[in-house]
């Protein structure tokens, strides 16, 4: 104790408490997965459906409630197997109760909406490998009670649907003059259709700007509150990499 | 014959798992850093796309199809190829050390890479052969390389340039992929009409 009272990061007992008390609320959990880890656009993960089917917002938005569907399901389960998991095998255990949720997703869809599955088609399969959910349970729900574990489920998937619907809202207006089908004024008569959105380019380029737009309005909100500021992730780096689990690269030979 | 180099070369140019189908993206993003790297990652990528493609495609056929468990596809193919980079791993460190060297690191990073996952899926939904599969799987290899090898050059370039501080990073590094994405598109139409 009277070690750490010299140090000047030192801070009482009591203060630290209410700080991770702060951290571990609910509300917290929820915001830090929409808006301050925002999985999509700040810690840039799920890249796969978040460029391929954003060519419109209705498409978008059922992949999210996909997503979310998965995400609270596994989290949930994970949670709760937590202590009977053993470490060794932990990413398998992860992948299969992942599978599982995807699986009920497919039929559902298919039973259901099948023009949807038409659509989306090959991207819900790809919801296993989406790294968002894989990296959650590793790095949240294998460690945290049940409950925290459904909201981060909730907080990341909303984050991701707001990303995807942000995307697709902007690739169907400007490269198809509508939104949700619907013909918008100017668009699509005096403003030109631009195919280049909707195109597969198109999605890189407008994820691009997305991120930058993002990371400014993070950067200032931090400044203007006096939190730290949060690097930007650099590209190339094992934490942009996303195939996050059972990576041996990130243990010693760094890329 | 022919059908078969329709379906490589449409595989590698024209709807590149990369570039147009967006499959792979998280590793083409990290490892097209440098071009050592990135021609390792497209290595083991190539490999166990043709391996996965060969034990899947007969699972499904002569498994799941037969007792009417085809549901479990996605399930059933995460867990294979999970094992099967697991074994090629083992199995290449023990007899091919150089190759391990050269390969291995990346391995364990493959079984979360969608491209492959992507592959095999697209294969049953494409009601493909066996053959037309694994050249299908063939194509999407060769073509996950070609990408990584044109954008790894790019990027050398690209982490040099004075661009803007809020682009710096991630941000340009997208809109220098969407050019060539662009690119890409110069090869829609010429395979069908190469071999037609």
């Amino acid at each position: 104790m009277n070690d750490n009272a010299v140090d000047k990061t030192y801070v009482a007992p009591d203060e630290r408490l209410v700080e991770q008390k702060k951290k571990d609320s609910l509300l917290h959990i929820l915001m830090a997965g929409i808006l301050f880890e925002n999985p999509a656009f700040l810690l840039v993960l799920g890249t796969c459906p978040l460029l391929a089917i954003t060519i419109s917002a209705k498409d978008a938005l059922f992949m999210g409630f996909a997503v979310i569907f998965v995400q609270v399901g596994s989290e949930l389960f994970i949670s709760i197997l937590r202590k009977a998991i053993p470490d060794k095998v932990r990413i398998p255990a992860f992948i299969t109760v992942i599978a599982g949720f995807v699986t009920i997703v497919q039929m559902l869809v298919s039973a259901y909406f099948p023009a949807l599955n038409d659509t989306l088609g090959i991207y819900i399969p790809l919801i296993v490998v989406n790294c968002i959910v894989l990296a959650r349970a590793e790095a949240f729900a294998s460690k945290k009670p049940v409950l925290a574990s459904v909201v981060d489920g909730l907080g990341m998937g909303a984050g991701f649907t707001v990303a995807l619907v942000l995307m697709g809202s902007i690739r169907e207006i400007l490269g198809n003059g509508t939104f949700f089908g619907m013909h918008l004024p100017l668009f699509g008569t005096v403003i030109e259709p631009m195919m280049f959105f909707i195109l597969p380019p198109g999605g890189f380029f407008v994820y691009g700007l997305c991120i930058c737009f993002t990371q400014m309005v993070v950067r200032w909100y931090q400044k203007k509150s006096g939190k730290p500021v949060s690097n930007a992730p650099v590209v190339g780096h094992c934490d942009t990499c996303g195939t996050c689990a059972g990576c041996d690269v990130s243990e010693g030979n760094k890329v | 014959m022919k059908e078969l180099f329709i379906i490589l070369f449409s595989a590698i140019l024209v709807d590149n798992f990369v570039l147009s189908k967006f499959l792979g993206i998280c590793s083409f993003l990290g490892v097209s850093k440098n071009l050592k790297t990135a021609m390792g990652m497209s290595g083991a990528v190539i490999l166990v796309m043709l391996a996965s493609t060969a034990l899947t495609w007969p699972i499904q056929i002569f498994l799941l199809n037969p007792m009417h468990l085809a549901f479990l596809q996605t399930l059933v193919f995460i867990l294979v190829i999970a094992a099967l980079v697991q074994m090629i791993e083992m199995v290449m460190k023990k007899t091919m050390p150089p190759l391990y060297n050269a390969l291995g690191i990346y391995l364990p990073l493959i079984t979360t890479n969608c491209a492959v996952l992507g592959v095999t899926i697209l294969n049953i939904t494409k009601s493909y052969s066996f053959l037309d599969a694994m050249i299908n799987a063939l194509g999407g290899g060769l073509g996950y390389m070609l990408s990584l090898f044109l954008f790894s050059g790019v990027r050398s370039k690209v982490d040099k340039a004075d661009v803007p501080a809020a682009l710096k990073g991630l941000p340009i590094t997208l809109i220098a992929a969407s050019l060539v994405a662009v690119s890409f598109f110069g090869f829609k139409g010429l395979v069908e009409n190469l071999f037609s």
